[in-house]
């Protein structure tokens, strides 16, 4: 009920497509979308495979919710092992491909093996094809949207793809849909192009219905789109500024990683916050922002869409770039101006529409960067290795060469493609890099705020702010208010955010719902769509199932309770002005009551009570 | 006082719950492309405009059906296809200048918005209120009125 | 005021209800030879394929309709019209008076002069009695062979197909439909069509249709260049012709069909003439056609009954010549001059594996016509479009681009959204 109830197999090697019923049992266990497709990566894959080897299986999957018109069911997830991390890695994007996907009459597609040649896949509800793409391999991500809508000539095709980054292996390529939406982060596009997948294209006439209880679910939905609707952050604060709210005020308790974390409150945090997207520039009398908008069936729409002033540096004479297109969010707003020290709002602007052109993440590019300015002032690089300009913190004419090199694969943008943990060592300076399990950290600095240092270090996919995101406790009182500053209780609430959110993930909903919505929000829309018991409690247990699950699967990929842990510097170096002030991160004196509380050994290893009770393999 | 639709696409966050509430309305799935109101999204320009049928007085798709298909609701004023009348020869998509009834594949007839007998369920539907149902002579209706004329240039008439 | 109406097609019929609306106090006689209530040509295709019965295909569906609206429906044929006296001959010899008459007698299938035509085994596929001859023979298992394939004989196909025959087309042109595709499109329809097991025979004809004494097949059917066909039926479905013969010595001006001004009025004041039957200005080049098509039909008949009513008071500013044909799933369409215009340019999406095709035409900034293959959504703008002469500016670049973004060009510049 409410699933399609049946996948694709697209073995890449051989060309051939198969469908399969959807394993019953499993997704009783794991929903959908994350959960249910990490339990088909765990079965089929050797967690210690080389990520970017046939072997390697990427899958991309919807939830029950997904495609319905439970608000914000727009969600699909790319699951596979991550190039960055070595680890699991499930990205998750909004957009409007998944549900197509969905309403196309498929919960997932299983990519395996490695095409001979470029291809992309082409669905049209049952009929799934896959097409020649010699002639967009080598193409961004727009200009393969773009072909993709010509050759087919449909304009409500959807279409995730992935940019050149991708294809010339960049640690951190991500898959585009929709122009500018992503499963952007651990590097999932590199695995997607390293099977030689260009693609895919989905056109879904079909629909989603078989809900369990049709008028349940009408019911549970229109409560919760009221409850998103009078909460003050999805009614108010994320339509008018984004995600991109958040900035001046995590500038404003301490906690925003400035010059790749040596600092934790950034001067020009206004001039490229949330606000100041919506201020008339001085130069053209236009805001950045053009409008809000929203992913599938989204009553919140945090997304931005936004101009460049086309008088700026870094569109001159680049008329592609001069309309709208996917403005900042606020960790790319974050990894792009503050971790490097670059106040230009245009200039960010234009950055991350060139990540969204070519599909790299702005996160692990932006803290690359900014690792790479910290090296080049601390005389590690010179201007020779950085394309012959200066590359300190502050100079966005080299944040926007660094996007383009990245882009074409060029000179200095092979060292960038590498992500901070390998240009790091590359140069000799490992404790400059600011990731976990190899993926760079988002906006929030652990010195600030305790809670999300430990949910950096223990997330699955390696440092990820979506994993547990107890900033909306520690910061915002959501559902209540936690002292940022300590670390007394937070290894409870790291694992209880991280539960919910494998649930939230796996329904095919939108994280940003949980600022207004709890698990008894959602059951209920779960529970009339799919039937059979769907409860806050079970939503919880399967929550914890995946956290496991993944867990186990990094275990056996070689990580050990030593990966789960922060850099040297977050530890050693307190912040030096703000609230936090003289304060560092306290993980490694969290890490022994979450390991207690997730049920698994000292050195981070589920115990086998623990396996039983989530019915979990040995 | 018949109402109308009246849509204000600079409040149009393009989520398409209408699309969904009107399919689910309609065809008893969330289809989009089973929609009777659908949403343009112009990325260059950042905006997005959700289109349906104007319910026109001169009705092209109800004069030009051949088999007295499309009928008029006197209560709400909408053009209604009767699914047992219409054949779907598609002429009705043709003649239609606003291309606001379509043929849909599925079930071999054409389908148009019929304002839900009065109660449309994209209006409820629409978190923003860029989709409302009004008075009919307010000037939201007169706006789109003005649309019908700028894309038929012939004179209007009361016929 | 007496109104009378002759022919009860859906311009007669549409005309009738247009001056209703307009005057509640008007005589109005609607004069059919039909021995059937009014109903669509456009159904017939439905009919064989016994989706719908004979009374789905009614113009109008309540069996009181006409008088409820206080419509007399006359059941004769017109003979004669003399317009020095203002009145009209019935083939029963009576005659009645009019004030003013709309001559809307729509047209006929014509077919080609070569032996054998007449045999009781071919029919043409134009009118209810044709189909119902049709449904006789065609069926499971039988041969067919259907003349021409034209809008008429393709939108039959599928009907044909589903009854079972063996079915094979001749087509005397180089391609299919000739008059609504150019050689991309009709090729695609082709082999579309033949994928679906039909024979399509182009650049081919009939020469004879002889009777045999076979008792498999009653015909055998001779081509110009080809082995002759064995056959249970044939269909001929090569053309129609406006029905003007009983307008000899009216003084009523015809040519292809009756001549008619920017009023849809005849050389006689009084005189009217709409749809099939009238040589009416075309929108696109701007001279006088039979365009023979339903829309351009109820267009007709309601501006001719305005003009009637009103004294010449709405402008016919010509219809545009438009089609929509769906041939076993393959819908295509055309819209105004899709040949293109000298001076203009084109811009073409052409997907030969998945049958889709999208040839969009302009003259300067203005869209003047498409053709198209497995598009359907929206298509309706392109009339819009069309005659609303929308100066497309930047959107005409885009379109030249990608065609198929024809409903943004639509929205952001005839309705002004963006």
């Amino acid at each position: 009920m409410s699933w399609a109830g049946k996948l694709l197999r697209v073995n890449l090697t051989t060309g051939e497509i198969t469908t399969e019923a959807l394993n019953e049992e499993w997704k009783n266990d794991y929903l959908g979308s994350r959960g249910l497709a990490s339990k088909y990566l765990s079965e089929e894959i050797d967690p210690a495979c080389d990520p970017l080897s046939p072997e390697n299986k990427m899958i991309m999957a919807t939830g029950p919710l997904t495609g319905t018109m439970a608000a914000t069911g727009g969600r699909y997830v790319v699951v596979t092992k991550g190039p960055l991390t070595n680890c699991i890695a499930c990205s998750n994007s909004g957009g409007f491909i998944g549900a197509e996907m969905k309403s196309a009459g498929w919960d997932m597609v299983i990519f395996e093996g490695k095409s001979p040649t470029p291809v992309y896949l082409y669905i049209e509800n049952d009929h799934a094809e896959l097409m020649a793409a010699d002639d967009i391999w080598g193409t961004s991500v727009w200009n393969t949207d773009e072909w993709l809508h010509n050759k087919h000539q449909d304009p409500l095709l959807r279409i995730a793809a992935v940019g050149r980054p991708a294809e010339n292996g960049c640690f951190y390529a991500g898959i585009v849909n929709d122009l500018h939406r992503a499963a952007g982060r651990s590097g999932v596009g590199t695995v997607m192009a390293s099977k030689n997948l260009k693609a895919v294209a989905i056109r879904g006439t079909l629909g989603v219905g078989n809900l369990a209880d049709p008028a349940g679910f009408m019911k549970a939905v229109n409560e919760g789109k009221a409850v998103l609707a009078e909460n003050p952050v999805t009614g108010q604060g994320l339509p008018a500024y984004g995600t991109q709210v958040l900035m001046n005020v995590i500038n404003e308790i301490g906690a925003l990683p400035t010059n790749n974390m040596k600092e934790v409150q950034f001067d020009g945090a206004h001039a490229i916050s949330g606000e100041a997207m919506h201020e008339p520039r001085k130069s053209d009398g236009r805001p950045n922002l053009t409008t809000n908008a929203a992913c599938f069936g989204c009553t919140i729409a945090c997304g931005r869409i936004s101009t460049i002033d086309q008088g700026h540096f870094s569109v001159e004479n680049k008329s592609k770039y001069w309309g709208n297109s996917g403005g900042l969010e606020y960790e790319a707003a974050w990894a792009l101006g503050a971790d490097n020290g670059v106040d230009d709002l245009d200039a960010l602007t234009y950055v991350n529409f060139v990540c969204n052109e070519e599909g790299f993440d702005p996160i692990t590019f932006g803290a690359t960067v900014a690792a790479a300015m910290e090296m080049y002032e601390d005389g590690v690089l010179t201007k020779e290795q950085t394309g012959g300009i200066e590359f300190n913190f502050g100079n966005a004419v080299a944040l926007t060469k660094a996007v383009e090199w990245v882009a074409s694969g060029e000179g200095f943008g092979q060292d960038l493609a590498l992500g901070s943990k390998r240009l790091c060592e590359k140069y000799g300076r490992p404790e400059l890099s600011m990731t976990v399990k190899g993926q760079e950290f988002p906006a929030y600095d652990p010195r600030g705020i305790q809670g999300i240092g430990l949910n950096y270090a223990t997330s699955n996919r390696g440092a990820c702010h979506v994993r547990g995101y107890t900033v909306a406790s520690e910061v915002l009182g959501i559902p209540e208010k936690t002292d940022p500053l300590t670390a007394e209780g937070k290894p409870g609430l790291v694992k209880a955010f991280q539960d919910a959110t494998g649930a939230v993930d796996s329904a095919g909903l939108c994280l940003f719902t949980t600022f207004a919505w709890s698990l008894d929000n959602i059951a209920p829309q779960v529970e009339a769509a799919c039937g059979g018991g769907w409860t806050a409690e079970r939503l919880v247990e399967v929550g914890e199932r995946i956290w496991n699950l993944e867990r186990d699967f990094n275990l056996k990929a070689g990580i050990t309770s030593a990966d789960d842990t922060l850099p040297e510097r977050l530890r050693t170096e307190a912040a030096k002005t703000g609230p936090a002030k003289g304060i560092v991160s306290k993980v490694e004196e969290m890490m022994p009551e979450y390991y207690e509380l997730r049920g698994w050994s000292s050195d981070g290893v589920p115990t086998d009570e623990t396996r039983k009770r989530l019915g979990l393999k040995d | 006082m018949e109402k109308s639709l009246v849509i204000n696409p600079d409040k149009c966050t393009g989520c398409l719950q209408c699309e969904l509430a009107c399919s689910y309305e309609n065809e008893g799935v969330f289809n989009p492309s089973k929609s009777r109101i659908k949403v343009f999204t112009f990325h260059q320009e950042g905006r997005f405009v959700p289109y349906t049928c104007t319910q026109c007085s001169d009705a092209w798709c109800q004069q030009a059906c051949p088999v007295d298909a499309i009928s008029l609701n006197p209560i709400t004023g909408a053009k209604v296809v009767n699914d047992n009348n219409c054949v779907g020869c598609k002429v009705c998509t043709i003649s239609c200048p606003f291309g606001t009834i379509n043929y849909n594949h599925s079930t071999g007839k054409v389908i148009k918005c019929d304002l839900c007998d009065g109660d449309p369920k994209c209006v409820s539907a629409c978190p923003t209120q860029a989709i409302t149902y009004v008075d009919a002579d307010q000037t939201g209706m007169e706006k789109m009125r003005q649309w019908a004329t700028q894309t038929d240039n012939s004179p209007s008439t009361n016929a | 005021m007496h109104y009378i109406i002759v022919g009860a097609g859906p311009s007669g019929v549409i005309a009738c209800e247009t001056i209703r609306k307009m005057d509640q106090d008007a005589q109005i006689s609607l004069v059919t030879g039909q021995i059937e209530p009014p109903y669509s040509r456009m159904a017939i295709p439905y009919f064989l394929e016994e989706k719908i019965t004979q009374s789905g295909t009614y113009l109008r569906h309540d069996a009181n309709y006409f008088s409820n609206n206080n419509i007399d429906i006359v059941s004769q044929l017109v003979t004669k019209v003399d317009t020095a006296q203002n009145n009209i001959v019935l083939a029963n010899n009576e005659t009645m008076a009019y004030d003013k008459l709309l001559i809307a007698t729509g047209a006929s299938a014509i077919s080609p002069p070569i032996a054998g035509i007449d045999s009781c085994n071919v029919h043409n596929c134009w009118t209810l009695e044709d189909a119902r001859n049709i449904a006789d023979k065609a069926v499971s298992g039988s041969s067919v062979v259907l003349m021409g394939a034209g809008f008429i004989g393709c939108i039959i196909l599928q009907s044909l197909l589903k009854r079972g025959v063996k079915l094979t087309v001749v087509e005397m042109g180089d391609r299919m439909v000739p008059r609504m595709m150019d050689d991309t499109a009709g090729g695609l329809l082709k082999s579309w069509c033949e994928s679906k097991g039909i024979t399509i025979l182009t650049s081919q004809q009939v020469t004879a249709i002889n009777e045999t004494n076979n008792s498999d097949h009653a015909l055998n059917v001779e081509l110009k260049d080809a082995e002759s066909l064995a056959a249970d039926l044939v269909i001929c479905a090569t053309g129609v012709k406006s029905n003007i013969t009983f307008l000899e010595n009216s003084g009523i001006a015809v040519d292809q069909g009756i001549i008619v001004n920017e009023f849809l009025q005849t050389n006689i004041d009084n005189v009217y003439a709409s749809g099939d039957v009238a040589q009416a200005l075309d929108f696109s080049d701007q001279t006088k056609h039979v365009q023979a098509i339903q829309p351009t039909a109820v267009e007709h008949g309601r501006i001719a009954a305005i003009n009637m009513v009103n004294d010449n008071k709405n402008i016919h500013q010509g219809s545009i010549n438009m089609n929509i044909l769906d041939t076993m799933g393959l819908i295509s369409t055309s819209f105004g001059q899709w040949m293109g215009v000298p001076g203009g340019e084109q811009s073409i999406l052409l997907d030969k594996d998945n049958y889709r095709y999208l040839n969009i035409q302009f003259k300067d900034d203005c869209l003047v016509g498409i053709s198209s293959l497995g598009h359907t959504q929206h298509i309706g703008v392109v009339r819009g479009l069309i005659r609303g002469k929308v100066k497309l500016g930047i959107w005409k670049d885009r379109l030249m681009e990608n065609p198929s973004r024809l409903m943004e060009a639509y929205l952001a510049t005839s309705l002004s959204q963006v």
